[in-house]
């Protein structure tokens, strides 16, 4: 055979190949934008989570801390903007705040002994410490599939094909100078 | 982080073909031996120990693996920190889907994971470990289960282990042949032509090499596949908790344990957290030992300054003068920072940790209204109780007379060890008032004389039970 011959069976055998490969980049981006989507709902499940277990919480408490007005309308507060965020670094800021709120909460539980013996308190106190590191758990994850996300779109050559389908970068969920882990410690 | 693991996919796959290309080779061997030249049926031969193998394994791994060991599947009610902390490694691992938690009654701590299938993922734990670790080490051995799981740990040390026992058999069977009838040459060289004769007997010299030194190779090839998976397992446990002292702080305190895990056998080892089969996981260092050193282990974890894949890696380079991820891996590493530990201490007591096991021991319980619940245990002859807090006696439901249910015959003669899959037992009604009668697990079943359906299901151990009058 020829090499003119050749020609373009050569062609279409880099055609194809080119082919497979967009294919491939194409669906390992889907995939990471699937995943993210759904670390991102494992958060929002998480989030859901705390606000359901916020109210038993307070009245729990109120029964045996009658006065501690401030503290309960604190954390009721934070609950409600943190429930109305929308963009997802006012979210992480009202979250933050939420956090601080229950922390002082029990740390007022801490002063009533018949409280702390309270049965119903502690599953809600280790409901809510759980679901604390739930969602640092799921955040943690999300914010590695972001950076993974992130630097697969704009990494030559698979950023061409991220633009033609319009992949797009992903934000983190992050606060400013918050510590690692957020849950609120109680020492018996 | 999937990527990840896709890409020290390869290096498993790589050394996966590679001991199938033992077996195939010692296959061919074998055929040209003593198949008159017929290297092709012994390579046949070869595939079908293979699948054979394949399939017993994945048959019968759950079933092995727990043999003679006293477990019950954990509800969240039991211990709804462990629960906690197995969905929260859940969320930090990524895996798709919660495993269950088996609970194993066994005073040595020790774990391991097992799923065939992505959504039956199994994570079983001692009650030796849950009493004795405190929240951050509970977690970080349960992230080192999960990494095994999104790793496909499982899987692939089956997959090497049946390749392993196929280079075996194989390997005893021509010995066997070879003992028994001698090598017989082949009579059709002549006929294959004249340039063949040499070139054939230099690959009959490599596969007898093979042969001998084959199942030792893929010996060694396995265990150190088996301690290559658990520094990978290690390295990724740290990642996800974000906080490797955890892990290293629980290997130490497993080690300092002096007992065996009594259930686990040589060809089960490989599964879990530490060797089962040394106290302590303190087996000797050797090529064939299943884990690595948990000392080596610990310094690894305590020498990372950060708690990524890469500080992992720089901490066991330093250690091991080796390399462990790719590099392909470690390209898509994420930063980690170590976070604050947790001042939890261990989440469970002895006695409260082994209670969900006694469910299934036929405690009937009965609730009193000041809020105390009885167990009547095993035995207990009378029709009424008397609480022991408020001093109220409770009627019990007629279980005066407990009779036992007859197990139908089982297929092989071997008590089934997983009841929900067991042959049903069968009962037959004594009369049509109240009645009860144990299940093979222990659990009392009531029948009231409104009881009319075929089938019943035991609680605890979910086994079936006919029911016929």
């Amino acid at each position: 055979m020829t090499l003119i011959a050749l020609l373009p069976i050569v062609l279409i055998g880099l055609i194809v190949i080119v082919a497979l490969w967009l294919v491939g980049v194409y669906n390992g981006l889907i995939r990471l934008r699937n995943q993210l989507e759904n670390a991102w709902a494992q958060i929002d499940v998480q989030l859901k989570r705390r606000y359901d277990l916020i109210p038993n919480l307070v009245e729990t408490v109120k029964g045996y801390a009658k006065h501690e007005s401030g503290t309960f309308e604190r954390v009721t507060q934070a609950r409600n903007m943190a429930m109305s965020a929308k963009t997802v670094g006012d979210r992480a800021e009202a979250e933050n705040v939420l956090t601080g709120a229950l922390k002082s909460l029990f740390a007022v539980a801490e002063a009533y002994p018949d409280l702390k013996a309270n049965q119903n308190f502690l599953r809600l106190q280790e409901e809510l410490t759980s679901t604390e590191n739930k969602i640092a758990f799921s955040r943690q994850f999300y914010n590695d599939t972001v950076m993974t996300f992130n630097t697969r779109i704009e990494v030559f050559p698979v950023n061409l094909v991220a633009g033609m389908f319009n992949f797009l970068r992903r934000e983190f969920f992050e606060v400013k100078g918050e510590e690692q882990r957020q849950a609120p410690q109680v020492k018996f | 982080m999937w990527e990840q693991i896709r890409a020290n996919r390869r290096r498993a796959v790589a050394l996966i073909t590679l001991m199938g290309a033992v077996l195939l080779v010692i296959g061919y061997t074998a055929g040209e031996l003593f198949a008159h030249g017929n290297g092709v049926l012994g390579l046949g031969l070869a595939l079908v120990i293979f699948f054979v193998q394949l399939g017993v394994y994945y048959g019968a791994a759950e079933t092995m693996l727990l043999q003679g060991a006293n477990f019950v599947e954990l509800k969240r009610e039991d211990s709804p920190r462990l629960f906690n902390i197995v969905e929260e490694m859940k969320l930090a691992s990524g895996l798709e889907f919660t495993p269950r938690i088996y609970l194993i009654d066994d005073p040595a701590p020790n774990a391991f994971a097992m799923g065939r299938k992505p959504d039956d993922c199994v994570v079983a734990v001692t009650t030796g470990l849950v009493h004795r670790l405190n929240r951050d080490e509970l977690e970080g051995v349960i992230a080192h289960e999960m990494a095994h799981l999104k790793n496909h740990d499982v899987q692939f040390m089956t997959l090497a282990a049946v390749m392993l026992g196929s280079i075996v058999i194989l390997a005893e069977i021509v010995q066997r042949v070879l003992w028994l009838g001698g090598g017989r040459r082949r009579d059709r060289s002549e006929s294959r032509g004249s340039g063949g004769g040499q070139a054939q007997l230099i690959i009959l010299a490599v596969g007898l090499i093979f042969l001998i030194l084959g199942p030792l190779m893929a010996q060694i090839l396995y265990f150190a596949c088996s301690r290559k998976r658990e520094f990978l397992a290690d390295a990724c446990g740290a990642q996800f908790t974000r906080y490797p002292e955890g892990l290293a702080s629980a290997l130490e305190k497993i080690s300092a344990a002096s007992a065996t895990t009594s259930f686990a056998s040589k060809a089960t080892a490989p599964l879990f957290i530490v060797n089962p089969l040394y106290a302590g996981g303190g087996e000797p260092s050797s090529v064939f030992s299943s884990h690595p050193s948990t000392a080596e282990r610990i310094r690894i974890l305590r020498g990372m300054a950060g708690s990524s894949l890469t500080d992992y890696e720089t901490a066991y380079h330093k250690a091991a003068q080796d390399t462990l991820f790719s590099r392909e891996t470690l390209k898509t590493s994420q930063r980690g920072t170590i976070r604050a530990p947790s001042d939890e201490g261990p989440i469970e007591t002895r006695q409260d940790i082994r209670a969900p096991l006694y469910r299934t021991r036929g405690y009937l319980k009965v609730k009193c209204d000041c809020g105390m619940e009885i167990s009547v245990p095993e035995g207990y002859e009378g029709d009424e109780i008397t609480c022991i807090r408020c001093g109220s006696v409770l009627l019990l439901p007629a279980a005066s007379k407990t009779h036992a249910a007859a197990p139908a015959p089982t297929a092989a003669g071997l008590p089934p060890v997983i009841p929900s899959l067991a042959p049903p037992l069968q009962y037959r009604r004594a009369g049509s008032g109240w009645e009860s009668f144990r299940c093979s697990c222990g659990r009392t079943i009531q029948l009231s004389p409104s009881f009319a359906a075929s089938h019943i299901h035991c609680d605890d151990c979910g086994r079936n039970i006919e029911i016929t009058s």
